[in-house]
């Protein structure tokens, strides 16, 4: 053989045969037929759309994060301008990005904009409209912007931590569209949605609080009346599960009195763990440990309000109210009639730390994973029959030289589906679409070629230029067309979201493939054969 | 073997004809999508609730259908999954529009669904549960069983019943309905097990296999950005042969392409019972552009090949000679990639039904309007231009290698 052709022909198999190693060597080193099986089970990966599953798209409610710290500033001015004696009145939250200060005193003016410039540079200062005296901090864009990247980060390092913890193969958190601070939750195979909805939903705050009244009222006006309308300083009513009456059946919904500040929060937990009550079976709690520095603050808090109750309130809510017995350092639980699963959820959703914002499901799809499994059966029997009768017809109708287009096109969707291995895409239905689409233009490939050809030997050339001349001139067609899909590709890719995406990557893995397989891999076939023939031999296309 | 022989067809004389008939297939389409006032989207587009359900035995789709209407669901369509391909299936798709009940309302839709599913097939058993619900998850499952306690387990019960939990419903997962309790079995729960289950549970009738609920605000972010993707699309490959060829190519290949896709949905509104523009449709549509612009472009090189072996013929018999030379190109390609998707699209499943009905439509059209629209459109450009018989001059670089000697080698 022509040393030229003797390696490109090692390269060729080179390649091959990595590909064919990255589709059925991995991870197990295939010695049965079953490993192989498994091998390319776990190397190509498919949808939820073939796969079965239930996809999520969670909007997450960033304008609270940025409400949140126009609070923040609230607090701080106020208590800047009463340390200060600047006369004013209470500073006012007006919008999400808009802090309102009305009657400033006109002569304290400037020190008031001493205070913005040292303790909020970040935020404007004018002239309140309509109001002689009064001014507005408006938040600049640009923390605006950080504080909505902030919270989308935290958001779906939550959620993720969250959704890994359940216990699934494989699920996939990121964020998602444009600028609509959506995020998309994907869960192959979960079979129960609502399970995992709840998992992600729930906020996770945590927060010990002392309680201020020792009994819980029925409902919100009986706990003001106690009161005479007005709570104590530093208190807040919140709701609860209703505690068991004597009979032992919950009272429906109570009402407590609970300080306003938290003495522990779900920052300062080290760890939570479920575990079966010791004096409640069959249910279970959740054990939880605080970080040294929390426990350093909670021991001597707790001795201090020794026999005072305490509440577990989570995301605004007292699941428990205990008596505290003790010093307690650095750990305690929550009880509840937990089953198993509860306080599985429940210590995974603490342990992942609370949501910064509040989340809105906008969008939810489950495919069973028996309507998967059908419409890849469907679809995979549809293209390999239409594969075969086009790999007949293409034997039939070019004679030898068709073997050259049946291995192109076997090669190259070797080459494709390596590569989508290889990159750890994932094949959909758009995805397939992309795949007929490159077997297509594969075809094409190779009629234009071989057509070429045809049309250089009806001309009177010998087989061996034709060849060559046929190649080189179908070559120019093929780059253009070629480059004109890729470059819409590259479009689909950058602008497209989740399907589009996918179909566009695997279009353009099999448009590179394909030009590799039907010119490179063709031509060698053919110089190899027509190096073997005698020189005026006929050729079989 | 060979199929075609050297052709000598006229086409730029006929493109008044094809003008014509896609003047016609717009008008159609056009026409289909105003008396539906507008495209028919699929759910993902549109926002609404699609639940597929299996039922134990076949389904009466009139009687679904009625009592669909008596919960208020008279909007909602019904598509039964059989057809040749699945002719045993007891499956059902019942389609729900999007009615601005509002985000917070995500999943209100299917509730009513099932709701009203439930009453149209009512409860065989009296206090016994539904097995094939929704809302026997495996937690409610464990829950149970360790409430009945069957194997005598005690206080160590948790863990075990968790996991025959977790089993039973994956067993039930893969056979998406359980018609018979004593099935349970299968999944390698102890018949203990079973017979705890058989006196708490009954198999319900049917089972949600499936539920895709789209708020509205994401169908509206999802078609905006279909479109401009496309449009982004086209742009760069107007771009890509501008520079290639020459500017005129550009926009006729994707006038032409732009063409394919409108006369794809003015068909896709006259069949709008049978299909609808779902994400999966958009990946077709997105094929065909691929496709279509494929065709365009081989010809378009084979245009500017001619013109610089026969500069002084004009560019109609140019783009004549060069549409014949690559006919027998055009017909195999076209004719096998059709076939494939005829094949998708007898075979392909309802999953593809929709995506390969664009393609089928798509390779035909696009096929047609390289040498029926794009050909024509840089001519009629030049003529205008020009006049008569005047060239376009080809922007340099293209067909590279080619000795001018080659010439009197293209049949005239």
């Amino acid at each position: 053989m022509n040393p030229n052709l003797r390696w490109k022909a090692i390269f060729i198999a080179v390649v091959v045969v990595l590909c064919i190693y990255g589709l059925i060597g991995l991870p197990d080193f295939p010695t049965s037929w079953a490993t192989v099986k498994s091998n390319f089970g776990s190397r190509i990966r498919l949808g939820l759309d073939l796969q079965g599953g239930t996809h999520l798209i969670i909007q997450v409610q960033v304008n609270e994060a940025v409400r949140q710290e126009a609070d923040q500033v609230v607090l701080g001015l106020a208590r800047l301008l009463r340390d200060k004696n600047i006369p004013s009145d209470q500073p006012l939250r007006v919008s999400d990005t808009q802090v309102k200060v009305s009657n400033l005193s006109q002569d304290r003016v400037s020190d008031f904009r001493t205070i913005q410039s040292e303790n909020f540079p970040a935020w404007d200062i004018s002239p309140a409209p309509g109001e002689p005296n009064g001014y507005l901090l408006t938040m600049r864009q640009s923390l605006v912007a950080s504080i909505i990247q902030t919270t989308m980060d935290k958001a779906v390092e939550t959620i993720r931590r969250r959704v890994d913890q359940l216990g699934l193969t494989e699920p996939f958190v990121a964020p998602y569209g444009q600028g609509e601070n959506e995020i998309i939750v994907e869960m192959p195979g979960e079979g129960d949605p609502v399970r995992a909805r709840g998992v992600i939903q729930t906020g996770g705050q945590l927060e010990l609080r002392l309680v201020q009244d020792p009994v819980p009222y029925p409902n919100e006006a009986a706990a003001l009346q106690a009161h005479s309308g007005i709570l104590p300083p530093g208190t807040e009513l919140l709701p609860g599960k209703g505690s068991p009456s004597p009979s032992g059946t919950p009272t429906g919904e109570s009402w407590y009195v609970v300080d306003r500040t938290p003495i522990v929060t779900g920052r300062d937990l080290r760890s939570a763990d479920p575990r079966r009550s010791t004096n409640r079976p069959p249910y279970w709690e959740v054990d939880f440990h605080l970080s040294t520095e929390a426990a350093a603050r909670f021991g001597p808090w707790t001795e201090q309000n020794m026999n005072r109750p305490m509440a577990t309130v989570l995301d605004h809510r007292v699941e428990l109210v205990a008596t505290i017995n003790g010093r307690i350092e650095d750990s305690g639980m929550i009880e509840g009639q937990f089953s198993q699963e509860e306080a599985n959820d429940l210590a995974l959703v603490l342990g992942s730390g609370a949501l910064p914002a509040s989340i809105k499901y906008l969008a939810e799809s489950t495919v069973g994973p028996s309507l998967g499994a059908d419409s890849i059966r469907h679809g995979i029997q549809a293209s390999i029959t239409s594969l075969l009768v086009v790999l007949i017809f293409m034997v039939v109708y070019y004679r030898s030289s068709g073997v050259n287009a049946v291995v192109a096109l076997l090669l190259n969707l070797v080459i494709l589906l390596a590569a989508l291995a290889y990159f750890g895409a994932v094949l959909t239905l758009p995805g397939i679409a992309g795949v007929i689409l490159t077997i297509g233009m594969g075809v094409d490939s190779n009629v234009l070629i071989f057509e070429r050809i045809r049309e250089e030997l009806r001309g009177g050339k010998a087989p061996v230029s034709a060849v060559d001349l046929g190649f080189k001139r179908a070559f120019l067609t093929i780059i253009d067309t070629h480059v004109t899909t890729v470059v819409s590709a590259f479009f689909l890719f950058l602008f497209g979201t989740g399907p589009v995406k996918g179909f566009a990557i695997s279009l353009t893995i099999g448009l590179i493939a394909n030009l590799f397989t039907s010119v490179y891999v063709s031509r060698l076939i053919f110089d190899w054969h027509l190096g073997r023939a005698p020189r005026q031999a006929e050729l079989s296309i | 073997m060979e199929f075609f022989g050297q052709a000598n067809i006229k086409w730029m004389e006929k493109a008044k004809y094809f003008f014509a008939l896609s003047g016609f297939l717009l008008l159609v389409g056009f026409t289909a999508m105003f008396r539906n006032g507008g495209l028919t989207y699929g759910i993902d587009f549109k926002g609404g609730t699609l639940v597929t359900v299996r039922f134990a035995q076949p389904p009466n789709v009139d009687s679904i259908r009625h009592d669909l209407e008596a919960q208020g669901l008279g909007q909602s369509t019904i598509q039964s999954i059989r057809d040749v391909t699945n002719p045993n299936s007891n499956e059902i798709v019942i389609g729900l529009e999007e009615k601005g009940q509002g985000e917070g309302a995500l999943d209100a839709g299917k509730t009513t669904i099932i709701k009203a599913l439930s009453q149209s097939f009512p409860s065989g058993e009296p206090g016994k549960q539904d097995f094939n619900s929704e809302s026997i998850t495996t937690k409610g499952i464990a829950d149970y069983l360790v409430s009945k306690d069957p194997l005598s387990l005690g206080l160590a019960a948790g863990g075990r019943y968790t996991q025959i939990a977790q089993q039973i419903v994956a067993y039930r997962t893969s056979k998406g309905i359980i018609t018979d309790i004593g099935d349970l079995g299968n999944s390698g729960a102890p018949p203990q097990v079973v017979a705890a289950l058989r006196a708490g549970f009954y198999p319900g009738p049917f089972a949600i296999g499936g539920a895709e609920i789209v708020g509205p605000k994401v169908g509206a972010e999802l078609r905006r950005q279909a479109v401009l993707v496309t449009l982004y699309a086209l742009a760069g490959m107007l771009v890509y042969i501008a520079i290639r060829f020459e500017w005129i190519y550009g926009v006729a290949a994707v006038v032409a392409v732009f063409h394919d896709v409108l006369i794809t949905l003015g068909l896709f509104s006259l069949f709008h019972q049978y299909f609808e523009i779902s994400l999966t449709v958009i990946a077709a549509l997105l094929t065909l552009v691929g496709y279509s612009m494929n065709d365009t472009i081989v010809i378009f090189d084979r245009v500017r090949e001619n013109n610089r072996l026969m500069r002084r013929e004009p560019l109609a018999e140019i783009v004549n000679r060069s549409i014949n030379q690559t006919l027998s190109r055009t017909i195999l390609t076209s004719g096998l990639t059709f076939l494939t998707v005829a094949v998708l699209f007898v075979m392909g499943g309802p999953a593809l039904r929709s995506f390969s009905f664009a393609l089928v439509i798509g390779i035909v059209v696009g096929t047609y309007s390289s040498f029926g629209i794009a050909a024509p459109l840089v001519v009629g450009w030049n003529n205008f231009r020009g006049g008569r018989g005047s060239k376009v001059a080809v922007s340099s670089g293209s067909a590279a290698g080619i000795k001018p000697g080659t010439a009197k080698r293209v049949p005239a």
